[in-house]
């Protein structure tokens, strides 16, 4: 099987759900043909495939792009729509909280809202403060939406066809450090279902519960440390919210430990809902404290060694595992 | 324009009363303390909520404000499920989950009903863009106030659906207040339809209490909607004669506005209109009376009917919990 990236793999999906349902569409800024398919070149080659009204290309307005794609929903299509950086969530945060969200609840069922939000963010690029937060957190804490992140380019081949397919909305968090990884093509019509975590290396010591970039790095440290005689299992969640517990919780009672990590800032972080959960539901199983690590609890820096300074690293999450396992 | 069609005129007489004697009805239950809930009232609004209705089809699109009341019954809503909606019972159009700010009846048209000020607006775009996208000729109508016409959404949507000549009635009700502000208070532009100019959008203004000059603008922007010829943002003039909610104080309002709302009321000016167009007293009489009547039997229904469920918290939610 041939390797795609992906980059290739969102695009593969999307061309797909387009191809199958005439109400599958995509809208956001830049996204269309004459802008280039998009700043991370996601939708390229669809305008040609489906036309512009299928490839919405939009005014800069968030508010109007996720409200178009709300109103689309309600009358039975599938939009696909896309926030350029997760952090411009910021100007349009009333339209997916108070009402994609809510909306099939609200009306007692009859109005759900199945559109995809596609939004990019990363530390590590040198963005700064405004284009690099991983803001999962503020979606996890609202009912009725799933938020969901790729690590590899077949779980993003898979998991935005099922966010296509859902019938609720999906928060599509793409990391911009991983759009050039590549996996095997899991070939057309794989679907990752929402809500499944993987388990991503095996282990018996301790256990990392992650999602998105850091789980290369957990997976990583978890190879290093094999050499040094720590076994560390990782959970990839691949949907944060709501998230796979069963998986969660059965690798937790197997290594007895377990650590939290995402590039998100510690301080009211997913890690902190998993970590708590872990701890009420695993207590007998557990050999010590359920560890957290995550960024820096202030605005993403730019410079770059600002930035790798903020950002949970290789070294911080070995010692935190030493710790744990008692072999600091 | 011509005259508006005797059948016509009729039908918007009916939807106009059905919306008065609604909020009649409401004000009195909630006086009265046999309903506890928060309502918006629309006394004064009437007849442009109903001549707009009154200009779509039933399958259009409508999407309305928590001071929705009027395009909810006057577009057809089941009144005995909008009851039980709004005294939160399981019989509701939503289960008693939504409520008076929340009401969704889809079988109607009414899509969503906001509880955010101009929240609504990028919404009816979207619904709009489906119309574009399968063709099915339909139109959307959101209807909003001259104070959501300051909210940022307002100016995007209104910008995207001009952009992409969306099938979309943006109908502002300005009724001189934003919530307690008076208009003059919080803007200082002459008018709200003025800026559609800005945006390249056809725009109409007309008097919400003149049916002669309402009906014919909702006709006249519904059908260059519907043609494809793009959006229409209708600005009617009119009075919110009470609170901006049931129970709020309204003594900001100064005397003479007071006056001015009193005297440009639409209710007598409607029936002045329909008795020139020789409908007896005794007929429009009957009218309001049947209407009263079929109020009463769907008010008492509600009162009668089950609590939703408590086990209601944890569905529709997402699908896996509906």
């Amino acid at each position: 099987m041939a390797e795609i990236t992906m980059t290739q793999a969102l695009n593969l999906a999307i061309d797909e759900a387009m191809a199958e349902d005439d109400g599958v569409f995509c809208l956001g800024e830049d996204v269309a043909a004459k802008q280039g398919g998009g700043v991370f070149k996601i939708t390229s080659g669809l305008t040609e495939k489906y036309g512009e009204n299928r490839i919405r290309a939009t005014p800069i307005s968030e508010t109007a792009i996720i409200g178009a794609a709300i109103g689309a929903a309600l009358a039975g299509q599938r939009p696909i729509a896309e926030i350029m950086l997760m952090n411009f969530v910021g100007v349009c945060m009333d339209q997916i909280v108070n009402h994609a969200a809510k909306l099939r609840f609200m009306s007692g069922g009859q109005t759900p809202c199945p559109i995809v939000i596609r939004t990019t963010t990363g530390v590590g690029v040198g963005f700064g403060g405004q284009h690099s937060d991983m803001l999962e957190a503020w979606f996890a804490h609202v009912a009725g939406i799933h938020v969901v992140t790729p690590s590899n380019a077949a779980d993003a081949r898979g998991l935005m066809r099922s966010a296509i397919d859902a019938n609720d909305p999906v928060i599509f968090i793409e990391n911009i450090l991983c759009y050039g990884l590549s996996s095997k093509d899991p070939g057309p019509d794989y679907r990752v279902p929402l809500g499944k975590a993987a388990v991503a290396k095996q282990g018996t010591d301790i256990s990392i519960i992650t999602y998105g970039r850091t789980v290369l790095d957990a997976l990583e440290v978890a190879g290093e440390l094999e050499k040094e005689g720590i076994s560390v299992e990782v959970v990839d969640l691949r949907t944060i919210a709501p998230y796979d517990e069963e998986t969660v919780l059965a690798s937790v009672r197997k290594t007895g430990r377990a650590i939290t990590l995402h590039e998100a800032v510690r301080p009211f972080g997913a890690g902190a809902e998993i970590a708590a959960n872990i701890q009420e539901k695993c207590w007998d199983s557990l050999k010590g404290p359920v560890g957290r690590i995550g960024g820096t609890f202030s605005a993403v820096p730019f410079a770059s060694h600002l930035e790798q300074a903020w950002i949970p690293n290789k070294s911080e999450i070995v010692e935190q595992i030493k710790a744990s396992v008692g072999k600091a | 324009m011509a005259e508006i069609d005797r059948d016509k005129l009729l039908d918007i007489y009916t939807r106009t009363m059905k919306v008065n004697r609604t909020d009649e009805k409401f004000r009195e239950l909630l006086m009265q303390g046999k309903v506890a809930v928060m309502y918006y009232c629309v006394r004064g609004q009437e007849l442009v909520s109903a001549a707009a209705m009154a200009a779509l089809e039933q399958d259009d699109y409508v999407v309305c404000t928590y001071r929705g009341q009027g395009e909810q019954t006057a577009k057809g809503i089941p009144i005995e499920k909008w009851w039980g909606e709004c005294l939160g019972k399981a019989t509701g159009t939503c289960k008693g989950k939504g409520g008076t700010m929340h009401i969704t009846d889809p079988a109607t048209g009414i899509m969503v009903t906001t509880g955010v000020v101009g929240s609504g607006i990028p919404i009816a775009n979207g619904l709009g863009i489906a119309s574009q996208n399968n063709g099915d000729g339909r139109v959307t109508l959101v209807s909003f106030g001259d104070g959501a016409a300051n909210i940022g959404g307002f100016h995007e949507a209104m910008n995207m659906a001009q952009l992409y000549k969306l099938p979309v009635i943006f109908l502002c009700q300005n009724n001189r207040y934003g919530e307690h502000t008076a208009y003059a208070d919080h803007t200082d532009s002459p008018d709200i339809s003025s800026r559609a100019a800005g945006y390249g959008m056809k725009s109409l203004k007309v008097d919400g209490n003149n049916v002669n000059e309402v009906y014919p603008a909702m006709v006249e922007a519904v059908e260059y909607a519907r043609s494809g010829k793009g959006p229409v943002l209708v600005e009617a003039m009119c009075y919110r004669m009470m609170g901006h909610f049931f129970g709020s104080d309204f003594s900001y309002m100064p005397e003479e506005h007071l006056a001015e709302m009193t005297a440009e009321d639409p209710l007598p000016k409607l029936r002045k209109v329909m008795l020139e167009r020789q409908f007896t007293e005794e007929e429009l009489d009957k009218i309001v009376a049947d209407i009263n009547a079929e109020i009463d039997v769907a008010v008492q229904h509600a009162l009668d009917a089950p609590l939703p469920d408590t086990d209601e918290i944890y569905k529709d939610v997402l699908e896996e919990t509906a």
